[in-house]
């Protein structure tokens, strides 16, 4: 079995993690045509190299972020998720919510 | 049977100690230490199976588990290995796959009729016309037939064991033992592996540059200095039987199955000796040279008939010197070969009066007229491009020990990812491309003198210290030499006959035409070949069918070896009980605090996920008296209900308000503290994935429940998607730091007074939908009024290690109302009633919004929440389906959860939930149908179990308390 490094628990067996997909933006949801969040909702990339993924060390439900080659499946690093998404996200303030 | 038992012979074997078992019904005698095998060829029992296809009768070839020919059934297991299995006393052994008997199988007929059996027969014979497969299928099954598994055996014990260590040897030959010593020297933890009863490998039965004696006290110190070390666990009778990654490696000892993580890996896992293909070589007798080496030095017994060796190398004269030695008539030495790496040996032959033919091979071998053994051999001559010619003499024996060269046990390596290459030239092996931390030594790496095996040995050793970080002394750190250069494989073993016979692969019986007319047909990968023909599929898995196949679809294909290649090796090594792999029968299970009270009365457990839940309380006799009676108590009294399963998350920081409104559908930032709402997640796709209740506690502050079993994936929705969001709060999932019942029913208002609760029940000051906390019973509690059940009820949220004493007390002072606990049947009852969805329920992966009604619990002011922009998108279309309420008749057909809604002999979709409500009398239900029909008062036709179609009416929700007064008392 494979050993992947949480970055809060250190090296641990790859059955305590759940795959959570590739790392991608949502697009800005108030001015994308429903054709292009179709897509962002259903289809996915699929590149082969390296690419970022969204994965969660279940039993501390930590996720974080692995850079990872997903044709030789080598885990080239891992890091905390906050590297990479560094800004709060705000949406388009609240009016007249009740 | 007089047994050998010396210095160098029978090194397994304890004479004075004498074991019985029984082989197909008759006695027999072995002795301590003796598999089943050795026992049996001790009595001259050499048939001990049929062949897979043709029942030709088969005997030991290996001696080590590496064939298919001594596959035997116990009475609790079918496929053991004779050669692996231990001899032990009241063993009763039968034999496989024959009809009538072990020496007169029937099916042997087959063998004749060989010919009408070409290779890819299966394929071609029972593909026309359609469905003629399912005639024959019983008939090849049962001829082809391994053992028979007994299903009324009681399972074994199995279970696992998790292992760490800084190495892990493979095998505990002279490399493995050099390895493990001088890594465990070094400071590292070793782990070390071997299929076999005991430590030393070939150093047990092999008598390495002629010398039994050195070999043994070499062996003898390494072992002895092995089991002394603390640094080395030992694993014997153990097998390796997958390298997966990061170097887990599964290993099965018995009924174990350990899991060994290790840092580094050393393959010392030898190699297997390779057969020479010729007419009739799977005859009983004709055995591989390891074979009648181990039939000699480990377990004593010295053939009586005269023993035949065929030399693709040097070191087959190794064994006919060393059973001389040991008594055994050898008569001839048959050399493949012209030329020796070792001169010496044809003096050594002649001087020990041993015949020698050189450039020579066994044309055919022949059967005994009244036994089903070998007895006699034909020699021919070889020309110079190693051709069949003329023939020179038959030689009587009873024993053929042959060796073409050494596969290397390449399988771990290879599912690392290793590569094996050959050299066309050379006849060497190779493998290349080894994962990190992998190490190779021994004849795995080509390599067969001692000294060298065990310098190979240490290097490994040396290296993986070194990605360790071990440091070793200056005496020990520098590599030595091993150069590779004794020529083991004969490059071209094959004597082919034109009338067939000679075996490339023992298990499933295919011979040289078959290979080649698979090539012929157009099978030119050796992939392809190995999937037409089966070559390489039966339980031994290649070891010595994939070379011969591999060197004769390059011959056939004018190509060579290295271009070829060999068939892919993946896990298991070898076959492994299913029983091994579940381990122990655990189950994991929640139990809420309440669990053994609900036992205490009576009640029936049930799964629900993990949980275990009350489904009713009393005789499964009486079930549907008891829910029957647990609903009229809360409709007309008070009951209660265990609710810990429910999920539970507290979301606490500036930004809760905020983080609620983006992941729920409905609005929460100005929901009033002190207030409940009730609370949607849709998923990105605008499916409907969990819902709730949120109880705002605090400016800052929420409590929000989620289903039993989705709470979990919720929790982590929400860690994930602020993990993007980076807004500022804290959520914690606190499931199981809370527990909670629901206390429900008219009279549930005047059992939490009598117990004493600190706040004001009355509809006035805690109406229905509110917040509150409060002490009750002197317990901290979370109180919210809800109206799951469709009555005046509180749920109670308290610390979960004082949830025993409040249900205590409420059941101790309700019982003056009448309270009356009640289970997740009734509960499921008396929401349908009130038409409440449950998610996962009625609802399934497609679910959007619109299609269950909650149109009202979604906000359509803010700018977001996860899923807004997909309903949206969704809401432009037309619905394809709708939920909706439907009842029948109480004497109607009940249709069940699945069955499906047909519309116009179409499927529309399927029934959710359905009940016969006793407060209605009648049958009622949720199930989807089509839009147009989703008006009350339409009909719906349902079918129900055998076809039966029930024709439903479509009735608003809620069915009982259409203005949902009761709840709101």
């Amino acid at each position: 079995m494979k050993i992947m490094t949480c970055p809060l628990n250190g090296p641990r067996n790859i059955s305590e993690f759940v795959y959570g997909g590739q790392v991608k933006a949502m697009p800005d949801h108030q001015n994308v045509s429903d054709t292009d969040w179709a897509h962002h909702v259903f289809y996915e990339k699929n590149d082969v190299g390296i690419v970022l993924e969204w994965w969660m060390h279940s039993p501390s439900s930590f996720w974080f972020i692995a850079e990872r080659h997903n044709a030789t499946d080598e885990i080239i690093r891992t890091y905390p998720a906050d590297q990479l998404f560094k800004q709060r996200v705000d949406f388009v303030a609240n009016e007249g919510e009740s | 049977m007089k047994r050998l038992k010396n210095a160098h012979f029978g090194q397994w074997i304890d004479p004075s100690q004498t074991i019985q078992f029984t082989f197909e019904g008759g006695l027999v005698q072995g002795v301590e230490g003796d598999t089943v095998a050795s026992a049996l060829l001790a009595n001259g029992q050499w048939v001990q199976s049929r062949s897979f296809k043709y029942h030709r009768p088969r005997g030991p070839l290996t001696l080590c588990g590496y064939d298919a020919n001594t596959l035997v059934q116990t009475p609790v297991a079918p496929n053991l290995l004779a050669d692996r299995l231990p001899a032990e006393d009241h063993l009763a052994v039968t034999a496989q796959n024959y009809t009538g008997s072990l020496h007169f199988d029937l099916s042997r007929l087959l063998d004749w009729f060989g010919r009408f059996l070409p290779v890819g027969f299966y394929y071609k014979a029972f593909f026309k016309p359609r469905g003629i497969w399912a005639w024959w299928e019983p008939i090849v099954r049962k001829t082809a037939g391994l053992g028979i598994s007994n299903l009324s055996v009681k399972a074994p014990y199995n279970d696992k064991t998790y292992a760490f260590a800084d190495v892990a040897v493979i095998g505990a030959g002279p490399a493995g033992l050099n390895a493990a010593l001088l890594a465990a020297n070094a400071g590292a933890q070793v782990t070390l592996v071997e299929q076999e009863p005991r430590l030393g490998g070939s150093m047990n039965y092999h008598a390495f540059e002629g010398n039994y004696e050195t070999t043994k006290s070499a062996r003898d110190a390494l072992v002895a200095a092995i089991e002394a070390h603390e640094n080395i666990d030992v694993l014997c009778s153990s097998t390796c039987n997958a390298w997966f990654g990061d170097h887990y490696l599964p290993i099965i000892q018995k009924s174990r199955l350990i899991k060994l993580r290790a840092k580094q890996t050393i393959l010392t896992t030898g190699s297997s000796e390779q057969h020479v293909v010729f007419r009739n070589n799977d005859l009983p007798g004709v055995v591989m040279c390891s074979a009648l080496d181990r039939l000699m030095r480990l377990y004593g017994v010295v053939p009586s008939a005269p023993v035949v060796v065929l030399a693709g190398n040097d070191l087959a004269y190794r064994t006919a010197f060393s059973s001389q030695d040991g008594g055994a008539n050898v008569a001839a030495i048959v050399d493949l070969r012209t030329t020796y790496n070792d001169p010496a040996l044809s003096d050594e032959a002649k001087r020990r009066g041993i015949a020698l033919f050189q450039g020579c091979g066994i044309y055919e071998a022949k059967q005994g007229l009244f036994s089903h053994g070998l007895s006699q051999v034909d020699v021919h001559k070889l020309d110079e491009r190693g051709e069949v010619a003329e023939k020179l003499v038959s030689i009587d024996c009873g024993l053929l020990a042959m060796s073409a060269g050494f596969m290397p046990s390449y399988q771990l390596a290879c599912q690392a990812g290793a590569v094996l290459s050959y050299d066309d030239s050379t006849s060497q092996f190779q493998l290349s491309n080894l994962p990190q931390g992998m190490h190779l030594a021994g004849s795995v790496n080509s390599v067969f003198s001692l000294d060298l095996v065990e310098a190979d040995g240490r290097n490994a050793a040396r290296q993986a210290l070194r990605n360790l970080g071990i440091a070793l002394d200056s005496e020990t750190a520098s590599a030595e030499d091993v150069n590779f250069t004794e020529q083991v494989n004969h490059p071209w073993p094959f004597l082919k006959h034109p009338k067939g016979r000679e075996f490339v692969d023992f298990d499933e019986d295919l011979q040289i035409k078959d290979i080649i007319n698979a090539t012929r047909m157009g099978y030119r990968d050796i992939q392809l070949v190995k999937r037409f023909s089966t070559v390489g599929m039966g339980p031994s898995q290649g070891r010595h069918s994939a070379l011969p196949t591999a060197r004769l679809v390059a011959k056939t294909t004018d190509r060579t070896v290295h271009e070829t290649g060999v068939t892919t090796a993946r896990p298991p090594l070898m076959p492994e009980p299913l029983g091994l792999l579940a381990g122990r029968r655990f189950h994991p299970l929640r139990r809420t605090p309440l669990h053994h009270r609900h036992i205490g009365l009576g009640a029936q457990m049930m799964p629900a996920g993990s949980w275990q839940r009350p489904a009713y309380y009393g005789d499964p006799v009486q079930r549907t008296a008891c829910i029957q009676a647990e609903v009229r108590a809360v409709r007309q009294g008070v009951g209660i209900i265990d609710v810990s399963t429910l999920g539970g998350i507290e979301l606490r920081g500036p930004d809760a308000p905020e983080f609620m409104n983006r992941l729920y559908t409905f609005g929460f930032v100005k929901q009033p503290i002190g207030k409940t709402r009730y609370a949607v997640l849709t998923n990105e796709q605008g499916v409907v994935a969990d819902d709730g209740v949120a109880a705002r506690l605090g400016e800052h502050h929420y409590y929000v429940t989620a289903t039993s079993s989705g709470v979990d994936r919720v929790y982590r929705d929400m860690l994930r998607w602020n993990a993007q969001w980076r807004l500022d709060l804290d959520i914690a999932n606190v499931t199981s730091a809370f527990s909670a019942i629901n206390v429900a029913g008219p009279l549930s208002r005047q059992v939490i007074e009598s117990v004493g609760c600190s706040v004001d029940l009355s509809a006035q000051h805690f109406p229905y939908l509110a917040y509150q906390e409060a002490s009750v019973a002197g317990i901290p509690a979370r109180m919210m009024r809800v109206g799951f059940v469709g009555e005046l009820g509180y749920e109670l949220h308290v610390p979960s290690p004082l949830m025993g004493e409040l249900w205590d007390r409420l059941l101790t002072n309700g019982e003056a109302h009448g309270i009356r606990p009640f289970g997740v049947e009734a509960q499921r009852l008396l929401r349908l009633e009130k038409g409440h969805i449950i998610i996962g329920q009625d609802t399934d992966g497609m679910t959007q919004p619109d299609e269950v009604s909650l149109r009202w619990a979604i906000s359509s002011k803010k700018p977001f929440f996860v899923g807004s922009k997909s309903v949206d998108i969704l809401s432009k279309s037309p619905l394809e389906r709708q939920l909706v309420g439907f009842e029948l008749g109480a004497t109607s057909p009940q249709p069940k959860e699945g069955h499906l809604v047909i519309r116009n002999g179409h499927i529309v979709g399927s029934v959710t939930s359905c009940e016969y409500s006793p407060t209605l009398n009648k049958i009622i239900g949720l199930a989807y149908v089509h839009p147009e029909d989703a008006v009350p008062g339409t009909t719906v036709v349902i079918r129900t179990d055998d076809a039966v179609h029930a024709h439903a009416r479509v009735a608003k929700t809620p069915f009982y308390d259409p203005d949902n007064l009761r709840q709101a008392l």
